[in-house]
Parts: structure tokens; sequence; C-alpha cells
């Protein structure tokens, strides 16, 4: 009976070999090797030079930013989408995720032309003579990618976790003298914790490896690191500077992920 | 008796074409212990939640100390709940959930933590402070939101079925317990339960409601005994429900055989409904009995048996301590005390129509 199970999951076992743990060693062998085949650290230390260090930091910087944004936006949306009854939250959570059925790239290439200095935007706005916007190119128009593309996964897993928070936990509350914003604070907000450091990962892991959103938005002029990888890979065809820092991305992720993880922690865990 | 604390005037609570509450009118006095009793959907959970603040009625009052309250906030109002399946703060240690109302009342540490010793040793939970909700049994979760309500000292306690997802044994002890902490608190309980016997053994005043409509108040002692009407007869302990005709006053024909009754001024050959507990019938010999039957069926409960006697097309059900074999013939003798009359409702509507006091 157990060996039948264990037979089942060999397929699976094949799947995570082929497509995970082999091209993750692959990217370990290039990152950590030279040209010539021998052990070099010289991949992992070019995110030192100037030009990729301010790419990472710029990237961090927007991640960030982008990330706080999508909370900010989702929570209020989450929370009114939890007080209303479930049909019409189940219609309303469509809407928000019906642009996902589209594709990434379609969606980002429409905001270009939305944004363009000539576009649908500023025309209306040149129109209604009102003074136009100049954001294309700037890591303004990328925030506003990444916030547009990434905001479904906020909303989600705040959802989940506030839909899931008993009616009565928050009425207690109010019952014990709190008022609504004291019932916020102490009570929603704490329960919701593991829906929101869910939702920063989910939002922000990916903000920060991106280049479709800041080589469509952000014009040539502005390097994200992601662009400096894909960069390495497909112009400069140097596998070995890509993989270097892809690993580098890869400790500030696993970094990120070990602070909102201990975050997490510590608010669950009674003082 | 004490006086009135909480006045419920004409309320009508409708969830979209439900009307839930129609016209209810009800008042509490002050260290009552009263009981919201009926079954699932008769309005007394809503009832229990408008007085707590978290519904709002669409018309009428609720009167709190001679203050309306009606619009009043929740956290405004000087009453604490202990809700169903306890709805404890369960990122919270226990302290902290004890705590929670004192702190938002910025309260002193010194005063809160004498407090939370208090209200611990109230519900024998002493030296459970550090403990997570998580990790305590059902009981003792019930008893810490016990505590957490009565640390703000309010003057009227709200319980919304506290004891239903308890295990029998439990619940009967926690009943004892409620009972000793009323008198201990000397404070106002409301309790809701759809059990009629914690209803019979904790409350001094039993409301009993249906549909949306009380049915009738009184004492446990009045509602087990003189029901008003089918329905409570029903639904507090077996009875046997009767059609009959009220002969005269004290005089009753029950399935063509009279029987004398205490009742008066129920009119003149007027049909009527005649009461009888299982436990009231007395089965004698045949020749001594008013009515004669046979045992039809009989099962062994406990305490007593519980048998069924077909007599004059009806089967009796008879609760005795003395064991009648199925298929023995026997007499059926109830005093007069025993049987209550009751009007014939004269339609459904009528069944469900509010009993004023």
């Amino acid at each position: 009976m157990k060996n039948n199970r264990r037979l089942l999951a060999t397929p699976y076992f094949f799947w995570a070999a082929a497509f995970i743990i082999i091209p993750l060693g692959m990217v370990f062998y290039y990152g950590l090797t030279d040209k010539s085949g021998a052990l070099s650290f010289s991949n992992i230390s070019a995110i030192a030079s100037p030009e990729n260090w301010k790419a990472l930091m710029l990237s961090l910087l927007l991640s960030l930013i982008s990330t706080l944004i999508c909370l900010l936006l989702a929570y209020p949306l989450a929370l009114i989408l939890c007080n209303l009854h479930v049909n019409q939250s189940s219609f309303i959570v469509l809407i928000f995720i019906l642009p996902m059925w589209m594709n990434f790239l379609l969606r980002t290439l429409a905001w270009q032309t939305l944004l363009e200095k000539t576009g649908v935007i500023n025309s209306i706005l040149k129109f209604l003579h009102l003074p136009v916007m100049d954001i294309i190119n700037t890591p303004y128009a990328i925030i506003l990618g990444m916030v547009y593309n990434f905001l479904p996964f906020m909303v989600l897993p705040l959802f989940n976790v506030l839909s899931k928070i008993d009616r009565n936990v928050v009425n207690a509350a109010r019952d014990l003298g709190a008022n609504s914003f004291q019932t916020f604070v102490k009570i929603i907000f704490p329960l919701s914790l593991p829906g929101v450091i869910s939702g920063i990962t989910m939002v922000f892991v990916p903000a920060l490896t991106t280049f479709v959103i800041s080589d469509l938005l952000g014009g040539s002029k502005i390097l994200l690191i992601g662009n400096v990888i894909e960069q390495e890979f497909k112009q400069a065809s140097n596998w070995h500077a890509g993989s270097g820092l892809s690993l580098v991305l890869m400790i500030f992720i696993i970094i990120s992920m070990i602070i909102t993880e201990k975050y997490d922690k510590d608010g669950g865990v009674i003082s | 008796m004490s006086r009135k604390l909480i006045e419920l005037q004409n309320i009508t609570k409708s969830f979209g074409r439900d009307v839930v509450l129609d016209d209810l009118n009800l008042y509490i006095r002050e260290n009552e212990f009263i009981t919201l009793l009926g079954p699932s959907g008769c309005g007394k959970t809503t009832t229990l939640r408008i007085i707590g603040g978290f519904e709002s009625p669409d018309s009428g009052s609720v009167i709190f100390d001679g203050i309306n309250i009606t619009e009043l906030a929740p956290n405004k109002r000087q009453l604490n709940t202990v809700f169903q399946k306890y709805a404890l703060f369960s990122h919270m240690s226990v302290a902290d959930n004890i705590a929670f109302g004192l702190k938002i009342k910025n309260k002193s540490n010194d005063y809160i933590q004498d407090k939370i010793k208090y209200a611990l040793k109230l519900v024998n939970l002493d030296g459970y402070e550090n403990r997570t909700p998580d990790s305590l049994s059902g009981g003792q979760q019930q008893r810490i939101a016990i505590a957490r309500a009565i640390v703000n000292e309010p003057k009227v306690l709200l319980l919304d079925e506290p004891l239903g997802a308890l295990d029998l044994k439990l619940r009967q002890d926690m009943q004892y317990e409620l009972i000793r902490l009323k008198n201990e608190l000397g404070i106002t309980f409301i309790y809701v339960t759809h059990d009629q016997e914690e209803a019979l053994t904790m409350s001094d005043t039993i409301v009993v409601m249906n549909q949306g409509y009380i049915q009738q108040i009184g004492t446990p002692e009045d509602i087990y005994n003189e029901p008003e009407n089918a329905f409570v007869a029903d639904f507090i302990g077996d009875s046997n429900i009767i059609a009959s005709t009220m002969i005269e006053d004290r005089l009753v024909e029950i399935l063509g055989a009279r029987f004398e009754c205490v009742d008066t001024g129920f009119g003149i050959n007027k049909p009527v409904d005649a009461v009888i507990r299982p436990e009231d019938i007395d089965l004698v010999k045949p020749s001594e009995g008013t009515i004669q039957g046979v045992v039809s069926h009989i099962i062994f409960k406990g305490v007593h048996y519980e048998m069924e006697v077909m007599a004059n097309g009806h089967e009796w059900l008879v609760h005795s301590t003395d064991m009648f074999p199925v298929g023995t013939k026997v007499g059926i003798h109830v005093d007069p005390f025993d049987i209550q009359i009751m009007h014939k409702p004269e339609s459904e509507d009528e069944e469900a129509v509010g009993v004023e006091e």
C-alpha cells in the first residue's frame, strides 16, 4: 500500500528533477564558474559594479514601493469585499481577477499606449485643457505597471484571510468596548497578518525580478536587475554572468522571505 | 419584584422578506436570569443581538435603564456578550483576552492584573494566564469567554447558546457554574437556548418564542405545568395534547370520557385542547380508571418506563416507574389538577400570535 502510493509520486519526482532541480543546479554551475569552466566568484562579485549595484538598488526600491502601494490599495478593498454578501463579492472578485486572464504582455503594452506622450490619456487631458502627464519612461510608469499587474496577487490572499475571520470575534471586540478603529488595529489586522505576508511575498518577488514591465514602460533608460540579467543572457550571451547575478537576486529574495516570515511569527506570538 | 432594566418595545426585524421578529414586546428585570427559548429560527438570537447592538431593529425601541439605546453602538452599551463558539481572540493569551476590555478603558495595570486573577478564580481556571485559547478545551474556552465578559462589570450579561458546543456532562456542570456565577455577581443574565432542559434548570423567567412571536412568559414551573398553548406544551417536555370538549366549568370530556379538572371560564360545550403530561397519568386497574386501554409499547428509559397505551382511539404517552407488559389491560386515571385546558387556536396565525402578560 505504502509502496504503491510512493509509485504514484514518481511522475512528480521526474517533473521536479527535470524542471526544478536540474535547472537550479545549472544556474549554480554557471554562476560559480568562468568561461573556461574553472571555479570563480567573479560572476557573483559583478554585482558590486556601479551599474549592476544601481540596478539592484533601484529594483529593490521600486518593488518595495509597489508592494506598499498594492497593500494600501488592496487592504481596504478586501475589507469591503468581505463585508458584502457572498454573491456580490464573488462578482467583484471576478472583476478583479478578469484582467489576469489577459496576457501579461498585452496588458503592459496597453499601458504603454495609454501613457505615451501622445497617447490616449494625454490626448484626453489635452482636450480638457489639463496639464499633460509625462511619466512614460520614468520609474513612476514602472511602479504603475507593477501595481496594476500584481494588485490581484495582493487582494486575493487578503480577501481569503479576512473572510475567514469569525464575525463574532469582531463583534466581541466591539462588545468589549473597542471602537471600529481599535477593533481594526487590535483584532482584524493582527488576525490578517498571514494574508498580508503572503500578499507581500506574492507581489514583492515577481516585482523584484520583472524585466518586461521596466522594458516596456521604462524605455531603455531605466535598467532594473531583471533587465541586466536578461541582457547578459540574450544580448551578451554570457550565461555565467547572468547566472551569477541571478544567484545574488535569489539571496535577496530569500532574505526578504526570512524577514517577512519572522515578522509574521512575532505578530502571531504572545508578547 | 425588582425594577425593569431593559424594555423592548414593538421590535420588528426582517431579513429580506423574512420577518424574524414581529412587534415584539418584552421587559427584563434587574438581577433576573431570563431565558429566551425556542426552536432555531424563532428569533431568539436576533432578539439578543438587538439588545447587544449587533443588529438594529427595523422599528421599535430598546430601553436600557430608562434611556433609549436603539441606535447606540455596541461598544457604548453597559452589557457584555458571551458568544456562541466563544469568539476568543486566538492571537492573544488568555490574560490578554480577559484584559482586552479593561485595556480599552485605560484601567491601571495593577487593576487589570487583579481583575484577571479574580476572573480566572471565579471560573475555576487559576494559573491559565499565559495559555493560548487554542490550547484549551471547549469548556475551558467557554469559561474564558465568560471571564472576559464579566471583568468589565456589565449590568447585563448576554449569553448566546454558550453551552451548545459542549458535551452533555460538561453542559450540566456549566449550568451549575452559571447559576453560581449569577448569584455571586448579582447581575442580569439574558440567556438564549433551544434546550428546554437548560432553560428549566437555570432560569428565573422563561420566554418561549416561535416564529418571531412570544408564546408564553413565566417561571419554569408555570411554563411546564401550565402551558398556554399547544406549541409551548409540545416544545417543553413530552405531553399528550388531545382535542376535547369543555362540558362546563371543572368538567372536560376527553375522547368520550368525562374527567374532572380545575379550569374554569371556557364556557359550556366549547372545543378545547387538553394537555396531560405523561408522568401525570396513573395506570390503575381497569375498573378504577376513567378510561380503559391496552399497553401497546414499552421502553425502559432508566429512571422510568415510557409506555404507550391505546385507549379510546388515542395513543396515550405514559411515564411510570411501574412496569406494565405489552398487552396488559389498564385503566387511566388523571388527577383534576394535572389536566391543563387550553383554548383551541382558530387558525395557524393565531397559534403564533404574541401572548401579552
